[in-house]
């Protein structure tokens, strides 16, 4: 398959995440849409190291070409633990305010 | 140094995080965890004082070239690790008490310490990636430390989904940069394509990149979660976050921009500009209408980054330079200030009134910490706003920037003198009496720190010489 149909795949998950969080006022679905946002990225990467691999079919520098799978594992992982310390935030906001809506968020505004 | 980098730094902070871990499990007493902190912290200086004096590393690890060292970068990490250490004598006795876990809270801050190693040292984009992500987490959780203060909550919860969805727009930056490049790697230096146009992905990778790290030091126009974030996290950690937290973050944005995309600088540094011009712009504007100091000081914090943005726009050999001195002198001075701001029970600036009277030698630090951060000669901060000008004005482009800077630093003046005025010109309201929790080493720590303020001013080369070592 052509390599645009990755791209323009990633990119629509990709700026329905960033919608999401841009307009949705519940902590836990902007969560999701964060997380949507990072697997595009990782749809991405596993595309282009594949793109890469098939370019690099027959030339001599045919080695490097899994960098970018190797870079979603890290990504898989730096995200659970963003998600382990994210949850723990909205659940003790959760008891504090017996609330997850993110328009409670405004005592700092003076 | 053939097989080997020198990341002291790197292994020991982490290694010294999870000490601390331990210790909160097995040590109920309440001050001990901060001497073990001072301590560790104390052992990792030294060792990265070896490595930069004889460029020998203790562990000789092979890191494929992912994380890259010299003295450059290797005295940037001293300053940071001095500027903790400054930052635990002074602030010990208030972080033990935010809560319950204090051993906890120093674990966080080495880890946040191993990730400001990790951007200071970083070759690739994924160890750009693992050591934001690194200073981030810990951040979130010492943000929202205050667990029952609903302010507390707030800021933690409104830096976790900003700070994420930042992260989400750098991943997906690189991995543009990733498809774009045909060198099918994540080396700064390959990424690197000379002179010349950029291919559309990586042009689109660099404005991605370019947006998440202006998130993540609090650039303008993405600079809007920082008054609510710094006002809500509990005094003491707002101290860290703005100091040594923004300082790596400006480094790295720095080192990525340089490395990776050094040679086409013509074609963004305009973008640099406008993020440049409107930082010091709303700093400074909005800082002059804060009625509490904190609040005045998270606004300040936004437009020293104005400041600093001056190395990204003139990315020479002065700028560098200017950056770490910057880095050292607004990081010296916003944690003295900080400290003085913790001891007192209001916060507001008639908060200060009458300082000078009650308490003459916090007083007069205070005032060598404001000067310094408006930029007043013989003090670091003049020296280092001096750097960066110098550096912007050699790099011959958009001089108008250089002027709006220097008007920029005069409205400071205002808002930062407004304190000093409190403190030494009007009365403070004698019925209410607080208790000073000030103890004498205290104050001599802040002398010392008005004092290594005034010796940078005064003769900037006593740090700037180990760069070049």
């Amino acid at each position: 398959m052509e390599i645009q149909w990755y791209i323009y795949l990633a990119a629509a998950l990709f700026s329905i995440g960033v919608i999401g969080v841009l307009t949705r006022r519940n902590a836990i679905i902007i969560f999701m849409c964060i997380e949507l946002m990072l697997n595009s990225a990782n749809l991405l990467l596993v595309a282009f190291s594949k793109m890469h691999a098939a370019a690099a079919i027959g030339k001599a520098t045919a080695t490097v070409v899994s960098d970018g799978q190797i870079f979603v594992f890290f990504i898989m992982v730096v995200a659970a633990a963003e998600v382990a310390v994210g949850l723990a935030i909205i659940v003790m906001m959760y008891r504090n305010v017996h609330s997850v809506d993110v328009n409670f968020l405004n005592r700092l505004k003076n | 140094m053939a097989d080997g980098i020198n990341m002291n730094a790197i292994i020991l902070t982490a290694i010294w995080g999870i000490v601390m871990m331990l210790a909160g499990a097995f040590i109920k007493n309440k001050s001990t965890p901060k001497y073990l902190a001072i301590g560790g912290l104390v052992l990792i200086i030294l060792a990265n004082g070896i490595e930069l004096n004889w460029q020998e590393p203790l562990f000789a690890i092979d890191v494929k070239d992912m994380l890259h060292t010299n003295s450059f970068n290797l005295t940037f990490i001293a300053v940071m690790l001095v500027c903790t250490l400054l930052y635990f004598l002074l602030n010990g006795r208030d972080i033990e008490k935010v809560g319950n876990h204090v051993a906890e809270y120093f674990a966080l801050i080495f880890f946040v310490l191993c990730g400001v190693a990790i951007v200071a040292t970083f070759n690739t984009l994924l160890m750009l990636f693992i050591g934001i992500e690194i200073i981030s987490i810990p951040l979130y959780i010492l943000t929202g430390s205050d667990k029952r203060n609903l302010k507390s909550n707030e800021a933690a919860l409104k830096y976790f989904l900003m700070g994420s969805f930042s992260t989400g727009i750098m991943l997906m930056g690189i991995a543009f940069i990733y498809g774009g490049n045909t060198s099918a790697s994540f080396f700064l230096d390959r990424i690197n394509m000379g002179a010349g146009t950029m291919p559309v992905m990586i042009a689109i990778g660099l404005v991605l990149l370019l947006i998440s790290m202006s998130f993540k030091v609090s650039a303008a126009p993405f600079h809007f979660w920082t008054p609510d974030v710094y006002d809500g996290a509990p005094t003491v950690f707002t101290s860290f976050m703005a100091t040594i937290v923004k300082a790596a973050g400006f480094f790295a944005f720095v080192r990525l921009f340089e490395n990776a995309f050094g040679t086409v600088q013509p074609q963004w540094q305009k973008l640099i500009v406008v993020i440049t011009a409107a930082t010091l712009l709303i700093g400074n504007l909005t800082a002059v209408f804060q009625q509490s100091v904190k609040r005045m000081l998270a606004y300040s914090s936004i437009a020293q980054a104005g400041f600093m943005l001056f190395a990204l726009f003139a990315l020479n050999e002065k700028a560098k330079e200017g950056l770490v001195l910057y880095a050292a002198a607004y990081s010296l001075a916003t944690i003295g200030i900080f400290a003085v701001l913790i001891k007192m029970n209001d916060y507001t600036i008639d908060g200060f009134n009458g300082l000078a009277k009650k308490q003459p030698i916090l007083a007069l630090t205070a005032t060598i910490f404001l000067l310094s951060l408006t930029g007043i000669p013989l003090t670091a901060g003049f020296q280092a706003k001096f750097y960066m000008l110098l550096a912007a004005v050699s790099n011959g482009h958009q001089i108008w920037l250089v002027i709006l800077a220097v008007l920029c630093a005069a409205i400071s003046a205002y808002y930062y003198f407004r304190v000093i005025q409190a403190m030494y010109f009007k009365d403070g309201n004698e019925t209410v009496e607080q208790e000073w929790d000030v103890t004498p080493a205290f104050k001599a720590l802040l002398v010392i720190t008005a004092g290594l303020i005034i010796a940078l001013g005064i003769y900037p080369n006593l740090l700037l010489d180990w760069l070049h070592y």
